[in-house]
């Protein structure tokens, strides 16, 4: 019996490994750009490392690769063990592990060769899409099937929130990837204009909405109560704001697109919505924050729980900052400056990236049969380094943004503009060194975290070489 | 029907459908499945590695 009851921890080690090997890969793209920012000569004038394909690269690297393997390692974990079932399928299972990391070598290919559908974050072109999709149905026979087969009454809502993920996901995908192809690299979408432009942002935000927020809230609802030992705050709040979150997300992609040749209506539409996303945004993080109350001293021990309750914290900051930004008047000065990298990395380093750091943690050592990580304090150093970089990322980018805003708007009496854009440009050179320092920061601190993980994933030393390996 | 009256017929809907769905959770009916529910990442099937480990004396499903 107890072999078949046996959980698929194969699976969710293979992908929480290529969690950290993504993440480490996706942000030395991201340190790498930032750099050519300040010395555009690091291209070395070699299409391939040009910025404009190089970014692309990044993005794809921490959202889908670094993001979406950290998203399926932990759904696998956490839909098992709250359904007190194996997953449905193995085969299924290994599929999507070894379907995922396809994609993943295939977009690390054609992006730097120039291959893209020029759509931001949907930029693969369409047989890898055709692919993304095979593996994404799968994924969700596997979830979903787990979840039809539990032994427990009910379906914890971490679960709810992976499967509004999973599905949200495969909606937004194959909605905005229809496309009329022209041969294997190059195809035109199906949509013209401001509705092309619509559909692009409506997967845009959403891709934000629910591979970003719903998915790592389901991760959040398990690894939180999990760490703190201690049920969620309030799971009332969480059924009330998970419908709430995922019925209004879906309204607010316009705000991408204010002042553009997008119906004014459909403008204050996404404003109104993504003004109203406050309300369930913050009830997940005060639900979240409100599990530790009794259990506060835990955070001055625990850097697990540090990672994880921090990234609530920026989590509630970035979705207030989003929903500001949204604002007509407010998103007049913000967009097409740096001000959204900076939010967008609040929200990217400060809530997804740290509270998958604290789930990769907490996952790695039962992974390889162990009680705890190699290191805990290299732990801490690693919240350290990495809460260090954020603030100097966030910081300098509000500032850079706020100041392009206000130079790009300054008018001369005579209505001629008062800076050059190339003024502006010199001006945010200072900024963006500390935004790479910030960066580099962060990156050290994902350097730690897999010398961590490859140190506790080694198999147990001799007593006597260890003693000797910690003299030396 | 006019089309301004239909999209205040579909506010009006979609406001009853959150305060019901604000009602139902909130209702003292649903608290002790809650509070079940809320329990399954605490008392959940640890019977591969420390059996022991299992809590408030688990669900006993998993040995059925």
């Amino acid at each position: 019996m107890s072999a078949t009851t046996a959980y698929n921890e194969k699976v969710v080690r293979q992908f929480a490994v290529m969690t950290v090997v993504w993440g480490v890969v996706g942000m030395l793209v991201g340190v790498i750009i930032a750099a050519q920012l300040i010395w555009p000569a690091l291209n070395f004038d070699v299409p391939w490392l040009s910025y404009g394909r190089l970014r692309p690269l990044h993005t794809n690297a921490v959202i889908f690769a670094f993001g979406g393997c950290a998203l399926i390692a932990t759904s696998y974990w956490v839909v098992q063990r709250t359904c007190q079932v194996p997953l449905i399928s193995n085969k299924a299972a290994a599929f999507t592990f070894w379907g995922w990391q396809l994609v993943i070598v295939l977009a690390a290919i054609t992006l730097p060769l120039g291959i893209t559908q020029g759509k931001e974050y949907a930029e693969l072109e369409w047989p890898i899409a055709v692919l993304i999709t095979a593996v994404w149905l799968t994924y969700a026979y596997v979830f979903f099937g787990t979840i039809a087969k539990r032994k427990t009454k009910h379906i914890y809502v971490a679960n709810w929130f992976y499967g509004a993920f999973i599905i949200a996901v495969a909606l937004l995908h194959v909605v905005n990837n229809l496309a009329i192809p022209v041969g294997w690299t190059h195809s035109y979408p199906v949509y013209a204009g401001a509705v092309d432009a619509m559909a692009q942002w409506w997967y845009g935000h959403n891709a934000v909405g629910f591979f970003l927020t719903a998915g790592f809230l389901g991760m959040m609802y398990y690894f939180v109560p999990k760490q703190a030992e201690r049920p969620i705050y309030s799971y009332r709040l969480s059924v009330v704001h998970f419908w709430a979150l995922i019925s209004i997300y879906m309204w607010a992609g316009p705000h991408h697109l204010h002042y553009t040749a997008l119906p004014e209506w459909a403008q204050s539409l996404g404003m109104v919505f993504s003004l109203i996303l406050l309300a369930p945004s913050w009830g997940g993080m005060i639900n979240g924050i409100m599990t530790l109350s009794g259990a506060w001293h835990k955070l001055r021990t625990d850097p697990i729980l540090k990672f994880l309750v921090v990234s609530l914290s920026f989590y509630g900051m970035a979705t207030f900052e989003g929903s500001m930004m949204s604002i007509k008047t407010v998103n007049a000065l913000s967009h097409y400056t740096e001000w959204t990298i900076g939010h967008v990395h609040a929200g990217a380093l400060g809530w997804v990236a740290f509270i998958t750091f604290g789930a990769i943690y907490f996952l790695i050592p039962p992974l390889y049969g162990k009680k705890q990580m190699h290191s805990v304090k290299l732990i801490e150093a690693h919240f350290w380094i990495a809460t260090l970089g954020v603030v100097l990322y966030i910081a300098s980018m509000w500032i850079a943004g706020v100041m392009q805003g206000l130079m790009w708007r300054a008018v001369n009496d005579d209505g001629t503009l008062t800076y050059t854009f190339i003024e502006v440009l010199s001006a945010t050179y200072p900024y963006y060194i500390v935004r790479l320092v910030g960066g580099i920061l962060f990156f050290v601190g994902m350097l730690m975290m897999a010398y961590n993980v490859w140190r506790t994933a080694l198999p147990e030393q001799e007593p006597v070489a260890k003693a000797a390996a910690q003299a030396a | 029907m006019d089309i301004n009256t239909f999209r205040g017929l579909i506010t009006v809907v979609l406001m009853v459908i959150f305060i019901g769905i604000v009602l139902w959770a909130y209702s003292s009916r649903r608290k002790s499945d809650f509070d079940e529910a809320a329990r399954l990442p605490l008392d959940e099937n640890e019977s591969k590695q420390e059996p022991a480990e299992r809590r408030h004396g688990g669900e006993g499903k998993d040995h059925e």
